[in-house]
């Protein structure tokens, strides 16, 4: 019974869990608003485009994206156990390796702007 | 010393209808489903955002589809209420104590709401809502 | 005193004669003030001598009387007829096995609580002659909270992670080593964390928090476990990223 290395995976949910209950909430808010017609001003082109733009910006957004992708994944793989899918290591491989090319897109696609 | 123990097995996928308290575990945890595919659509979001106005107006439209707005209210949902079990589960996380008392739980949840609250205001107005 | 009529049906189970268990109804009227435990005492009494549980102090503090009331963990003598109507349905503590009737075979847990050496392991060993080890009131109620733990094991038929995946070592045993860690007089966190921070210690936890919920002792096991995982967390970073780094 040695010791486990899981705070690798917890240590990110942990962070990206709080990352989540503080900021999604607002986000998706915006693209709901979006979404019912009402586009925040916030949200046109020009405005995210000159956020994305700058380097803080560029941090935010992916600090964002990034812990929630990791801790979405590790809950939905607790939650895979929880709902009798025993594959344990599977289901870990394929989520965690989701958020990670999930993340790294972000990056990119953030250095591109 | 047993004789003949009896072993109750536990249904491995339906041990969660067995008490509401199951339940709202798996309604709290089943929100990582609709946040992470949130976290997909925003992804795709900062590729269209990357290509250009005409790509992100795109996008913009995608999102008044009747089942994007569907999912973006599910989303919603399913955020707040992360977030708020997320908080109210915080202040077992971190005891506070001062001299010999603690500081109340509810008092640690609460500056976290009340944080949240400032944050989305802040986020709101910079994006012009109000 | 007012009698009311209570109707239990109960877990039977005779490992002499039985493969399975089977549900048998009692009728009987109790004063309403009665707990549970005093109506199975009554139908042992008058009508079932054969009926089998485990009980002592009456009084929510040995640990002895847990059972499935309804479907949910409660201490038999904490459990009021009074809150409930109509049929009461009475089981075995869940997620242990049954060796007769209503009584469990806590082995398990037992040997798990002896795996995380509940005792002080002092920082330094000190003679008698030296005196007392002290520790101030506020030393004092940074665990206290945490030893009050009665071993009742509800907390282990309430968390469904140990129900799915019995070599967790579980709310009760964990919460006991977070007791010591945290105690200003132990210094043998590290020989604990050899117990604590496997797969099978806090790392099994998903945070459902059932067992804080039925705990009679006000415990709180689940924020004993949170706690547990963060200095794990700390540890393993410190022993894995930061050279030189020892927890």
């Amino acid at each position: 019974m040695a010791k486990s290395h899981k705070p690798v995976v917890w240590f990110p949910f942990a962070a990206g869990g709080t990352v989540i209950a503080f900021c999604i909430p607002v986000i998706v808010l915006l693209t709901f608003l979006a979404a019912l017609g009402h586009v925040p001003a916030g949200l046109g082109y020009e405005k995210l485009h000159a956020f994305a733009g700058n380097g803080l910006g560029k941090l935010i957004l992916f600090g964002v994206v990034a812990l929630s992708l990791w801790s979405s994944a590790h809950r939905l793989r607790c939650t895979c156990f929880d709902f009798g899918l025993r594959a344990d290591t599977l289901v870990a491989t394929v989520l965690y390796l989701a958020a990670i090319i999930g993340s790294i897109a972000s990056a990119l696609f953030l250095l591109r702007i | 010393m047993s004789r003949r123990p009896l072993v109750r097995e536990v249904p491995p996928t339906t041990w969660y209808f067995r008490h509401p308290r199951y339940l709202r575990y798996m309604s709290r945890e089943i929100t990582s489903i609709f946040i992470g595919a949130y976290c997909v659509l925003l992804v795709v979001g900062l590729q269209r955002l990357s290509a250009g106005p005409a790509a992100w107006e795109g996008f913009l439209a995608a999102l008044r589809s009747p089942a994007s707005v569907v999912f973006q209210f599910l989303c919603l949902v399913a955020a707040v209420y992360h977030a708020a079990t997320w908080f109210n589960a915080t202040q077992k996380a971190m005891p506070l104590q001062i001299g010999e008392d603690f500081v109340p739980g509810n008092v640690i949840s609460g500056a976290h709401y009340a944080a949240w609250v400032v944050l989305s205001v802040v986020v709101l107005l910079l994006a012009g809502v109000f | 005193m007012k009698e009311i009529l209570v109707q239990l049906e109960v877990l039977r189970y005779n490992p002499d004669t039985d493969t399975e268990a089977h549900f048998q109804r009692y009728e009987l009227t109790c004063p309403e003030e009665w707990v549970v435990l005093d109506a199975l005492n009554k139908v042992k009494a008058d009508i079932d001598p054969t009926l089998n549980y485990r009980w002592s102090c009456h009084m929510a503090v040995c640990g002895s009387c847990g059972m499935m009331i309804n479907g949910e963990p409660k201490l038999s003598c904490h459990a009021f007829l009074r809150d409930y109507e109509g049929v009461i349905r009475v089981e075995p503590l869940a997620h242990f096995p049954v060796e007769r009737d209503l009584v469990t075979a806590p082995d398990d847990f037992m040997e798990k609580l002896k795996r995380v050496k509940p005792y002080i392991i002092p920082k330094e060993q000190k003679p008698i002659s030296e005196g007392e080890y002290k520790q101030t009131p506020a030393q004092l109620m940074k665990f206290r909270q945490y030893s009050m733990c009665i071993n009742c094991m509800l907390c282990y038929a309430a968390c469904p992670e140990y129900g799915l995946t019995p070599s967790f070592i579980g709310p009760a045993a964990l919460t006991l080593a977070h007791r010591y860690n945290i105690d200003s007089r132990d210094g043998g966190r590290k020989e604990r964390q050899e117990v604590v921070a496997t797969h099978e210690g806090v790392w099994e936890c998903t945070f459902v928090g059932a067992c804080s919920e039925v705990c009679p002792a006000h415990v709180d096991p689940a924020s004993a476990l949170q706690q547990m995982k963060i200095t794990s967390s700390i540890d393993w970073i410190v022993e894995h990223l930061i050279p030189g780094g020892k927890s």
